[in-house]
């Protein structure tokens, strides 16, 4: 069986999952996490009136990491997963779930060796790309200003 | 008002996700890198602050709220102290939620076991 076979075999057994409906899905479930970040900031703004927007926008992360970690830890973010896809990876909280499945799944090669050193697996190139992208732009920015 | 925008644009910016896992076959990890390159862009062009007013958390929850952090914290940092602010601006906006995320995953992995298989 030759490559192109072998990709419509492919084709032909996995299953068809119909695309609309599952971009709802997603639309429902990512929609619904912001929500949650909007009603979170709302609370902590009426909270704590010293904040500010930045810093309540800190807290509202937190928690969401913080919550998507233990929904993670007890199951319930992978049946999230299962059912919405992009709607749960693209928030904060799939960020979040990346790194604490990953430290859930090498536990077994010890804490330091296996969750310490593999947390960021997937994360890892999120942090790397976002700061090194975030340098450069800084760079940019710097240099335009030294002209202005 | 507020709460719809946030649902809707969060919505659709999760669907923009799903859609390319559908037609591109990525990895979560790229889809994530993307959004955050997506972000990051946003803010150097100065597209994101009008999206933060009007969408809110519909903006900042997913993952472009990260890169455009990064942006935003370099940005700001380098009016404030100069030349470091280039290197150190970005970590320093976005060090709450990167110290919570490693700290729950350490206890989260170390409390519960994989359930995967």
């Amino acid at each position: 069986m030759d490559r192109q076979q072998y990709a419509e075999y492919i084709k032909k057994i996995s299953p068809k999952s119909k695309i609309g409906w599952s971009l709802v899905r997603a639309f429902i479930v990512g929609g619904l996490i912001c929500l949650l970040g909007e009603g979170l900031g709302a609370l902590y703004q009426m909270w704590l009136p010293g904040y500010d927007q930045t810093q309540i926008g800190s807290l509202v992360s937190c928690s969401l990491i913080l919550i998507a970690a233990i929904l993670t830890g007890i199951g319930v973010y992978d049946k999230i997963g299962y059912f919405s896809g992009g709607g749960s990876i693209v928030p904060i909280t799939g960020f979040s779930n990346s790194i604490t499945s990953a430290a859930m799944e090498f536990r077994k090669e010890g804490i330091i060796f296996g969750t310490c050193a593999n947390m960021f697996k997937i994360a890892g190139p999120v942090i790397v790309v976002g700061v090194a992208v975030a340098m450069l732009c800084g760079l940019g920015y710097f240099i335009v200003g030294l002209f202005l | 008002m507020n709460f719809l925008w946030a649902f809707l644009i969060g919505g659709f910016i999760c669907t923009i996700g799903q859609l390319l896992i559908l037609k591109t076959n990525w990895t979560p990890a790229r889809i994530l890198v993307s959004f955050v390159v997506l972000g990051a862009l946003l803010q150097v062009c100065q597209l994101f602050e009008p999206l933060k007013k009007f969408a809110g958390a519909g903006v900042t929850t997913p993952i472009t709220g990260f890169g455009a952090g990064l942006v935003q914290g370099t940005f700001e940092n380098i009016d404030k102290y100069g030349f470091l602010g280039i290197f150190s601006g970005g970590l320093t906006a976005m060090s709450a939620g990167i110290a919570v995320a490693i700290v729950s995953g350490l206890v989260i992995g170390m409390i519960f076991k994989s359930r995967s298989k």
